[in-house]
């Protein structure tokens, strides 16, 4: 019999039953919960007077709609914003779920804050009623996106019915050249496998250059696993792992914390796993990555030119391109140098950790953000990851270049509040999705990294950051 | 769940591939803290030309006479056909409730994203993978003949053409016996609460730091 890859045994150890045409029960341990897809799964369970099954496992948190100006010390203005994060605030009081309010400073994205807190734990079955939930997968914990239904499912079962993906496995070898990014990395898989590459798939991400990562830099990576296609994104457990969550708030202590490493040991794929679908990249080959479209998969290393869609051989995708740039309005040949921007975000679950805001904070030191760019914000992940900023003096750097400094939460990621692009307005952001109207309606989005769009602020365009004293970021 | 069994429906053709669920539901939209009144903006994006409010009052919008929700051959349907990759993007189950709202009873692609998929079982919508041949045969009849219906039927698992031609999908067993009874998911469920307890007092003893909180 063939090895298990760590997907089989995240999965098997939590199959608690399963139906003959493969539909299983699976045990969740941690189930994050967010103002948006919430209320109606709340709803679903009053009326069918349901309790939660272990109001233990749930983390909740306001982060989608929360306002990130000073103002909202005061509470919310937006009154349909505020019902939504009332609601929340109402449900999980009424059930006595732990959560973090708008104004504790442990608030924050929700993909941001389960790490930070060591609320997301190896060998963890994690979900989430959002997408990003792939970026848990870092920790070597099984973790994805559900929907509303599924949230008010596991909110009165503790389970989820689903059924288990194929293998898939993303082998990052080689070293990634000074100023490249685990989002340059996740942008140019994504680039070459499609969106829709890792359909149906767990993607494992090995290989030296993925184990040199970061823990921030993993989770930028498995964030973005579901862009390319894949519900879930994994990286098997090391000994930066449990660093990292040595002495979480959430994190077992004493001879607990002895036992569960010890467990841990196990969370990677035996060396005779097989994986139904493999793809190898060379590291040392990945420049800054830049989109150029309205897709994740738009994308190009920086020192190239918007693509021809005439030169595109498939009918269907040739059409899209052309729909893709006429939204984007950049015509075929132009260098992705020569694109002005006119707003800059540096923010969301892909990249606000302090590793984040670290490397652009370096690029925008001592400068300047151009007389071109309209706004350029930071919103830091969390309360913690601002304070640790603030304490570094980070956001004096931004400060002083021009930037603003926010409150966390998702922002212009999607902009639920009131930071967005008007329409026609082009930003460089280190958010995940690039679609029509993500940003605001009629807004054009290019995906990079912290240290690319700090880059883009201070010139006005995209630039090529490894020429702008970036060479030096790891 | 509302049951599914037969559908014969005019079909709605959105020919593109890759279609997220931003498109099908604008963020906006997603404040709502109930399940419906979605419809109303369905593809919200292209269907009007200038931005809605959150208040989702559509009167006095300027509505995209080009885009095919809003031609008048396709008023009344209640099956969308689709290219690869439908749905991708965001979990956000509102991207189902909009097309339930609307009237979709069924979407058929070549493709669709995981999460999407999940959650049009969830509210009685039947996602169709048919192969990218007959999607796209069925795109030239669509677009050819005004009125153009096609029959879904999920037991006999067919779907078919007003010329006869009968093209089979699959569906996992479990699901389909689910949609057509509209079981309640959550009841059949916790008809296995004493094996989920059973696996928690295993868990807990090989994995105690999971249950501490
Ligand atoms: S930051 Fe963006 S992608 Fe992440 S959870 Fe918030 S809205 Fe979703």
């Amino acid at each position: 019999m063939p090895g298990k890859t760590l997907y089989d045994k995240l999965w098997e150890q939590h199959v608690v039953h399963q139906e003959d045409d493969g539909t299983t029960l699976l045990y969740i341990d941690r189930h994050l919960v967010h103002e948006v897809t919430s209320p109606q799964a709340f709803e679903g369970l009053e009326l069918a007077q349901r309790r939660p099954w272990r109001t233990g496992s749930v983390l909740a948190v306001s982060d989608h709609n929360v306002p990130t100006t000073e103002e909202r010390r005061g509470g919310i203005k937006d009154a349909v914003s505020r019902l939504q994060v009332d609601t929340l605030d109402a449900n999980c009081d009424a059930h006595g779920i732990t959560q973090f309010k708008m104004n504790d400073p442990r608030q924050g994205i929700v993909h941001v804050i389960g790490p930070e807190q060591g609320a997301t734990l190896p060998g963890m079955t994690v979900v989430c009623g959002d997408s990003h939930t792939s970026t848990h997968g870092a920790f070597g914990a099984l973790a994805f996106g559900i929907g509303t239904s599924e949230v008010e499912h596991v909110l009165a079962t503790q389970c989820l019915l689903t059924k288990k993906s194929r293998n898939m496995r993303v082998a990052i070898e080689g070293e990634l050249p000074g100023g490249i990014t685990g989002k340059d990395l996740v942008l140019a898989v994504i680039g070459q496998i499609g969106t829709a590459g890792g359909t149906g798939h767990t993607i494992e991400f090995v290989g030296s250059a993925v184990s040199a990562l970061s823990m921030e830099a993993r989770m930028t990576v498995c964030n973005m696993a579901i862009e390319a296609g894949a519900r879930s994104g994994l990286v098997a457990v090391d000994d930066k792992t449990v660093a990292y969550l040595a002495g979480r708030p959430f994190a077992p202590r004493g001879d607990q914390w002895e036992r569960a490493c010890a467990a841990w040991q196990d969370l990677h794929s035996d060396v005779d796993a097989v994986f139904e679908k493999e793809v190898v990249i060379d590291a040392g080959a990945i420049e800054p990555q830049v989109t150029w479209g309205t897709s994740p998969e738009m994308v190009l290393p920086v020192s190239a030119s918007v693509p021809d869609p005439g030169a595109e051989s498939d009918a269907v995708k040739a059409d899209w391109m052309r729909k893709a740039l006429a939204y984007m309005d950049l015509p075929p040949g132009k260098p992705l140098q020569e694109i002005a921007i006119d707003k800059v975000f540096i923010g969301s679950c892909t990249n606000s950790r302090i590793e984040d805001l670290r490397a652009a904070a370096e690029i925008v030191r001592g400068r300047r953000v151009s007389s071109q760019v309209k706004l350029a914000l930071v919103v830091p992940g969390s309360g913690l990851v601002k304070q640790q900023a603030e304490a570094e003096g980070l956001d004096q750097l931004f400060r002083e270049a021009g930037f603003e400094w926010r409150e966390p939460g998702c922002s212009m990621c999607l902009a639920m509040n009131a930071d967005r692009l008007e329409p026609g307005e082009r930003c460089a952001s280190t958010s995940n999705r690039n679609f029509e109207g993500r940003q605001g309606h009629g807004g054009r989005t290019h995906l990079v990294s912290p240290a690319m769009a700090a880059a883009a602020a201070i010139a006005g365009h995209f630039v090529d950051v490894r020429e702008f004293g970036g060479e030096r970021l790891q | 769940m509302k049951a599914f069994d037969q559908e014969h429906g005019i079909v709605v053709p959105i020919d593109q591939a890759n279609v997220d669920t931003d498109a099908i539901i604008a963020k906006q939209y997603l404040k709502s803290i109930k399940r419906s009144g979605f419809g109303p903006h369905l593809f919200d994006n292209w269907r009007y030309l200038d931005p809605g409010g959150p208040d989702g009052d559509n009167a006095g919008r300027r509505i995209n006479p080009d885009f095919v929700l809003n031609q008048p051959r396709y008023q009344g349907a209640s099956i969308l056909l689709a290219r690869e990759n439908f749905g991708c993007g965001s979990s956000r189950e509102h991207a189902v409730w909009a097309l339930d709202d609307y009237g979709i009873r069924a979407v058929i692609a070549p493709s669709f994203a995981d999460i999407f998929y999940n959650n049009c079982f969830k509210s009685g919508v039947l996602p169709i993978v048919l192969s990218e041949q007959t999607v796209a045969a069925l795109f030239v009849q669509v677009l050819a003949e005004e009125g153009y219906r096609l029959r879904v039927n999920l037991p006999q698992q067919t779907v078919t053409t007003p010329g006869g031609d009968a093209f089979a999908f699959e569906v996992g067993t479990f699901r389909k016996q689910c949609l057509l009874q509209g079981f309640d998911d959550i009841g059949l469920t916790l008809q296995h609460a004493e094996a989920i307890r059973d696996y928690e007092r295993r868990r807990r003893e090989q994995v105690p730091w999971l249950f501490e909180q």
